[in-house]
């Protein structure tokens, strides 16, 4: 089963190389979870690395020899794997990952520009958190929302069509603690632990918010229907759809 | 083609709807019916409809779908597996995203009918973990559906049962591979596996597996509703159907437009409203970064398979990167190129060591720096690469470089003097204006 709902919870920052049996009862019953959407365990592991960050807020020692534990593996060999994948930290995040999306595209529309403004005015670089904790500046890849460019992404959120002023207020904001809403995406933007319990498979009850659909995805339909455009009608029903009736198998 | 191409919505057609992602909304839309339609029939029939409708897979190499579920031995009695392909990270590629932000229902259904067809009783999506709200979407739809008896047991009082998981990766853009991304979803680095065995024979827990894309299994439940005859009565005799094509870049409405495979970009950019004001087309890549770059002479090549092969690059995902006269060709394959040497997983030699050099070298072309030999060198570089290394990741990196320096050749020779943001300064391609606060390579007094 790979839906489950359970209560999101903040743990407090550790670093810590082992969790204590209230933490460690709470996460063993999460695993337990996870464990089963699988048919072999070992599949959890990238899951459980997102629950050990939505506790730790990165990938802590005592998470690795959670993981380990929990799946029969070395600690090693955990780490191996950790190591492997960008969105594992190996260091406490900020509680916003901001990562200005500087692949050709974006990067040509705006996106080194954009990068470079919030640099200079968080006073970090790639991959460094500010003093206080709340931002962790990256780099990123092309997220996939390129006809939105230039595309910044917090906590893996769509704050699309980005200019360097906007990427600035909404940095600003998240330091004052304020809400701040993605283009496209829940309400306002969660805390990286929070994100991190949602990825390892824990819904946070947030999907029915936002949008369906931005305006350039739906361009296409939008002109279609303008000008009258369509595919094909599907045959005369009768043919194309045998019955409502269903066989077994 | 004589008529003027339309645009034929089919998978976008509501994507507009109000709560377009619910799966109410998605049934008074005619949600379902091709899972009913295919239900009335054996498996081995919804294979062989999806083999007749010619559907070739929409993640970028386009392999024939129903020709890859019948290579799929005869059941053992032992699991088989459906693994759907939600890693969408192929710069410029941004299809899978908004489909399964706006109308997740879509990919479910179109799993359900790919597992009865191939007799999987626990299918998983593999969702790149930079996605949240997608991934949120995904979960509640999965639940959605299971809630209304069209996943888990006894699907719609049929006796068939289907689990679907949603598992999140954790950024690493060789996991779209689909060898790398079994890897992946079995709790390892993401490293391609040697082919054969394919996944077909030995994939997910080495059992019997279909790796597809969102897009090629989203399009399954329309082709069971309307027929073979129907889905190939869009597109052309080899590329059927209707796809995805994402605009980007330098145009004045970028976007998703589902057109008929076969259009041209001349049309779709009338579609979009052109190359942004005041600005003509400089080059722009057909279907990613991976595949090879084209120029204005390309406006008209049809955007099909074949037609695109043969005018010498791949349709690939049908990212259409659109990039006007003020960009320079030689920052957007410099970037490309760190993009892979980044993502290059060290398995091989070829990829991890010619990544590594084609990105020093671009470093000193951007920077107006580069010798004299260095184009040739970057042609060497990759004519190691192509071929040799044991994933396509390798080969997609030679891509943009051998066809930038084919069409662009003199601003390859101009960056052993000049710098880059010299000849083309970046403020000039931004889509807002700017002052640009540094310029590493400028040159004292000169600007171009
Ligand atoms: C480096 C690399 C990245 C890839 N990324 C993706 C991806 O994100 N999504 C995808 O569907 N296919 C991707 N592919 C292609 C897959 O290997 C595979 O061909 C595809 O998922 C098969 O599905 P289809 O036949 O439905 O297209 C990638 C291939 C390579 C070499
Ligand atoms: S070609 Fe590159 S990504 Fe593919 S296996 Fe070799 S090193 Fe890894
Ligand atoms: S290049 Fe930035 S989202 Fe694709």
């Amino acid at each position: 089963m790979s839906v489950e709902s359970t209560p999101s919870t903040e743990g407090a920052a550790v670093r810590r190389s082992a969790y204590d049996d209230a933490t460690r009862a709470r996460l063993d019953a999460d695993a337990t979870q996870v464990v089963a959407r699988y048919p072999e365990a070992r599949s959890a592991l990238l899951p459980l690395l997102h629950l050990v960050q939505s506790e730790d807020g990165y990938v802590s020692p005592a998470g690795i020899a959670f993981c380990a534990q929990t799946l029969g593996l070395s600690t090693a060999e955990v780490s191996a794997v950790a190591t492997f994948y960008t969105q594992y930290k190996r260091r406490p995040n900020g509680e916003y990952t901001v990562g200005v999306c500087t692949n050709t595209l974006c990067a040509v529309m705006g996106g080194d520009a954009i990068w470079e403004e919030l640099s200079d005015h968080l006073g970090v670089g790639n991959d460094e958190t500010t003093p206080d904790g709340a931002i962790t500046l990256e780099r990123v890849e092309c997220n996939a929302a390129c006809d939105y460019a230039p595309v910044v992404m917090v906590n893996w959120e769509f704050f699309d069509n980005q200019t360097p002023a906007s990427a600035v207020e909404t940095v600003d904001r998240l330091r004052a603690g304020e809400a701040v809403a993605p283009t496209r995406g829940a309400a306002s933007v969660c805390s990286f632990k929070a994100m991190s319990r949602v990825l390892a498979g824990f819904p946070d009850g947030r999907a029915d918010e936002g949008v369906g659909a931005g305006e350039a995805t739906t361009r296409g339909t939008v002109l279609a229907r303008e000008r009258g455009w369509t595919a094909p009608p599907f045959p005369a029903a009768d043919q194309a759809q045998p019955s409502d009736q269903v066989k077994g198998s | 083609m004589t008529e003027a191409t339309t645009l034929t919505p089919v998978l976008t057609k509501h994507w507009d709807a109000e709560r377009s992602w619910t799966l109410a909304t998605y049934l008074k839309n005619g949600g379902y019916r091709g899972l009913r339609a295919a239900l009335a029939m054996a498996p081995a029939d919804v294979v062989t409809a999806v083999k007749d409708s010619g559907l070739r897979g929409r993640g970028g190499a386009g392999f024939p779908t129903g020709m890859k579920w019948g290579f799929l031995p005869a059941p053992d009695g032992g699991p088989r597996y459906l693994v759907i392909n939600a890693d969408e990270s192929e710069p410029g590629t941004c299809k899978d995203t908004p489909l399964m932000l706006a109308s997740p229902q879509q990919l479910i259904e179109g799993a359900v009918i790919t597992s009865y067809a191939i007799g999987c009783d626990h299918a998983f999506i593999y969702v790149r973990g930079e996605l949240l709200h997608v991934y949120r979407r995904l979960l509640n739809a999965v639940a959605e559906a299971k809630a209304a008896g069209y996943v888990g047991e006894n699907i719609l009082g049929t006796g068939l049962n289907l689990e679907i998981t949603v598992h999140a990766g954790a950024g690493a853009y060789i996991c779209g591979e689909e060898t790398a991304l079994l890897d992946s979803l079995e709790g390892r680095r993401g490293q391609p596996r040697l082919k054969p065995p394919f996944p077909a024979v030995a994939g997910l827990y080495a059992r019997p597996t279909v790796v597809n894309n969102v897009e090629s299994i989203a399009s399954v439940p329309a082709i069971l509703e309307g027929g073979a005859d129907w889905f190939k009565s869009m597109g052309t005799e080899r590329s059927t159907g209707p796809g995805l094509f994402s605009l980007s870049g330098h145009v004045t409405r970028p976007g998703q437009y589902e057109a008929p495979l076969g259009i041209t970009l001349r049309e779709l950019l009338d579609m979009a409203g052109g190359v942004r004001e005041g600005h003509e087309l400089k080059f722009w890549t057909p279907g990613g970064s991976s595949t090879p770059i084209f120029t204005a002479e390309h406006l008209d090549v049809p955007l099909d398979y074949e037609s695109v092969g043969k005018a010498g690059s791949m349709l690939g995902t049908r990212a259409l990167q659109i990039f006007d006269e003020t960009t320079s060709v030689v920052r957007a394959v410099a970037r490309w190129t760190e993009f892979y040497k980044h993502e290059s997983c060290g398995k091989c030699t070829p990829c991890r060591e010619g990544t590594f050099w084609l990105d020093q070298i671009f470093q000193r072309i951007v920077a107006g720096k580069g010798t004299s030999q260095d184009i040739d060198t970057l042609l060497d570089l990759c004519d190691n690469i192509l071929g040799r290394a044991f994933c396509a990741l390798g080969d997609g990196a030679t891509s943009p470089v051998t066809s930038a320096i084919q069409y662009f050749r003199d601003e390859f020779e101009a960056g052993t003097h000049t710098p880059a943001d010299v000849l083309f300064p970046p403020e000039r391609s931004s889509l807002f204006t700017y002052t640009p606060r540094r310029r590493a390579g400028q040159l004292a007094g000169v600007h171009a």
